[in-house]
């Protein structure tokens, strides 16, 4: 019953791990035109259900058994659910007459996963089913997106009962609004027209919302400098000469001084989150702000708004595109372009103790790589730098555990998108600390047979860790250090994959070119210099004006 | 300031739990919560009051319409309302004094539920600030034990929450 209604929602995969309570839905998949990809721990199937949606939109699947293989999902559900990721799960339970006896593999999952999921429900009746099922596929994917969990007693599985599937369904409680209210599109249209210095400050909600085209019409007719948050890469073409790149802690000094001079802000789709706003009170003062987001609980909750229109990024922005003009902000940019000149991303500082730059081998990625690509990461300097430095062109090429900053992401992340874009260039780039997080996922993608490249920058520490060690705790390296680290390389070859690795610049072109012609699994080992820093920097909590540029350049 | 939210949800298993821990996890503070059936089947209604600035009330209120079984959210503080509180008090009481604080009850338009050789219970309902005056007045003989039911509240007039 459970799969009739999957193959109804047009589900092409599972992400998945069997358990003793899921073996009657195992069962059943095991004739199944569906197919399931089997990762070797629960919460790398979260991961890569993650990486599925972001790429194609819609709902990634995920299978796990009760107790641990549930409990082990709840990583990748808040992570899911802090970037607004669409995804069912469904998770075996102990049957109905065991519930509340501390059974074996027993855990209540949607009492743990309340706060974490957008919804979710636990099955009493084989009945109830279909219901849940097309309510469970229209939350996830529709309003703000998320994570929706379906428990599932193991006797449930069993039951038999009548299978009546409706796509659409209504639910009293949720109705979201997508057209903004004309009223306010007009306050917003009015202030744009008179806006000197404008900036767009889009985000995730731009992707989610497929909202790119409206973007790029509002930045290219009206003359807007665009600035994109860590979710929002991609939105809009990152080789734009109206792209200033990421504003906030690791942002760029074009986007955090533009941010802070503009007299007008368009939040598209962003939450203003701490590690873009810096220090509240000090955060954009001259600038009137619209604020665009389907979730009106955003608009308002961290920065007071002007204008606040509640909708679907992308209705809204059309909307407004209708009665735009070009617009007059020639002395802007010129002032902008001037910043651009004086601040550029630093490329590596050269007191540190020479060696591989990690800023060198992201660009080395990014031009080699070709258009074709997504690129995930995971969660630490290394994603910083691939921010900065990786130009990324496309919505939804460009992975990252933005909210809830999820070591071990990116690996089963890359395995997902390659499984939803088998015709893209997939690159995971990662740590040497977050990639042993999910290192295991090497068997499934060796057992996959999945074409994908992993750039491991290895600067042998927890680097982003270290790095405020070294400036906030005088160098106190405080277990940082991932000494004792395997043979990254010979890890590599041990599952079956390819390994290669690179010390010098010289090295790393030669290695990224070489791992593009490969087929299979290929892993790049790059020992970079152990103790670069992530600049510029703005430090917590203070006004994102206020940069540490960053050593010498 | 004390705000008192009318909150209209579907009475699904699971759906109290929802609202208050989404109070506690944002943190949000419930001074006090009452929960009770509508008219409607399938529709229950919470009274929660809340202390907070007009902009955490408004968060508040967001949050909850976020959760799928939340059907309405009132700030009922916000319009004329009628609101009331149950509350229980175990005081005790002797032969000697049984009369005094049967006159504290009847001044408070109280209700003597239940007497015992040293002690009485009484029932009043009222607002916040009748049932603190009766508190500190029974105090003198020694309250045993108290119990609230948490404030309910309707708007005054013909106006009601749609449960739709």
């Amino acid at each position: 019953m459970i799969l009739s209604a999957l193959h109804k929602e047009g589900v092409e995969i599972i992400f998945g791990f069997p358990g003793g309570a899921v073996l009657p839905l195992y069962d059943a998949l095991y004739d199944d035109p569906i197919r399931h990809l089997l990762v070797r721990h629960e919460q790398a199937a979260v991961h890569a259900a993650d990486g599925y949606a972001r790429v194609t939109g819609k709902p990634g699947v995920v299978f796990a058994t009760s107790g641990p293989g549930a409990t082990n999902l709840v990583t990748g559900i808040a992570n899911a659910y802090m970037d607004s990721v669409p995804l069912v799960l469904i998770t075996g339970q102990v049957a109905k007459s065991f519930i509340g006896t501390d059974a074996f593999q027993e855990a209540d999952i949607t009492g743990i996963t309340i706060p974490v999921t957008k919804h979710n429900y636990l099955i009493k009746d084989a009945a109830e089913l279909p219901g849940v099922l097309s309510e469970a596929f229209y939350i996830a994917s529709s309003g703000r997106r998320g994570p929706v969990l379906i428990d599932v007693p193991k006797d449930v599985f069993d039951q038999e009962a009548p299978f009546e599937y409706d796509v659409h369904c209504e639910i009293p409680g949720y109705k979201p609004t997508y057209e903004g209210h004309a009223g306010q599109v007009s306050r917003a249209v009015k202030a744009i027209r008179s806006s000197k210095k404008p900036v767009i400050f889009g985000g995730g909600g731009l992707i989610r919302s497929e909202a790119s085209g409206a973007l790029r019409e509002l930045a290219d007719t009206a003359r807007i400098p665009v600035v994109l948050s860590l979710m929002g890469l991609g939105a809009y073409p990152g080789d734009s000469e109206l792209f200033l790149g990421m504003p906030g802690m690791h942002g760029s000094v074009t986007a955090n001084y533009a941010l802070t001079e503009a007299d007008l802000i368009i939040a598209s789709g962003v939450r203003f989150d701490d590690r873009v706003t810096g220090k509240l009170e000090s955060f954009a003062q001259n600038a009137k702000i619209i604020h665009i987001d389907i979730d009106p609980a955003e608009i308002g909750k961290n920065v007071a708004i002007d204008i606040p229109i509640v909708g679907d990024v992308r209705m809204v922005l059309e909307e407004i595109n209708r009665k735009l003009r070009p617009g007059e902000t020639a002395a802007w940019l010129k002032q902008i372009s001037a910043w651009q000149q004086q601040f550029p991303m630093p490329t590596g500082s050269l007191s540190a103790n020479g060696g591989l730059k990690p800023q060198f081998v992201i660009r080395e990625l990014s031009r080699l790589s070709g258009e074709n690509t997504i690129v995930s990461t995971d969660v630490g300097q290394h994603q910083m730098w691939s921010a900065q430095h990786f130009i990324v062109r496309e919505p939804g090429t460009f992975l990252t555990s933005g909210g809830l900053g999820t070591m071990g992401y990116g690996f089963p992340a890359a395995i997902g998108a390659k499984l939803a874009a088998p015709d893209k260039r997939v690159i995971c780039i990662s740590g040497d600390g977050s990639f042993q997080m999910n290192i295991q996922e090497l068997a499934t993608a060796v057992h996959n047979d999945l074409d994908l490249t992993i750039a491991l920058i290895n600067n042998q520490y927890l680097g982003m860790v270290r790095q405020w060690q070294d400036i906030f705790f005088d160098k106190r390296y405080s277990y940082t250090s991932m000494k004792g680290s395997p043979d990254f390389v010979r890890v590599a070859e041990a599952y079956g994959a390819k390994g290669l690795r690179a010390s010098t610049s010289e090295e790393a072109t030669a290695a990224i070119e070489q791992a593009m012609q490969l087929k299979g699994p290929v892993l790049i080992d790059f020992v970079v210099d152990p103790e670069e820093n992530v600049y510029p920097m703005v430090a917590p909590n203070h006004p994102i004006n206020d940069i540490i540029i960053g050593g010498e350049q | 300031m004390k705000h008192v939210l009318a909150i209209l949800v579907e009475n699904k298993p699971g759906a109290l739990t929802r609202v208050s821990g989404l109070f506690s996890r944002r943190g949000f503070n419930i001074e006090n919560i009452a929960v009770g059936e509508t008219v409607t089947p399938g529709i229950a209604r919470m009274t929660i009051t809340v202390e907070g600035s007009e902009a955490l009330i408004e968060q508040v209120a967001k949050q909850l319409h976020k959760l799928i079984n939340v059907i309405r959210v009132s700030n009922l503080s916000a319009e004329p309302a009628v609101m009331r509180e149950l509350m229980l008090i175990k005081v005790r009481a002797e032969i000697g004094n049984r009369s005094d604080i049967q006159q504290i009850v009847e001044t408070f338009r109280g209700k003597v539920v239940d007497v015992s050789p040293n002690s009485m219970v009484i029932e009043v309902t009222g607002n916040e600030e009748k049932m603190e005056a009766i508190k500190l007045l029974l105090q003198h003989y020694g309250i045993m034990e108290i119990v609230r039911t948490g404030k309910i509240a309707l708007l005054r007039g013909s106006k009601v929450l749609r449960d739709y």
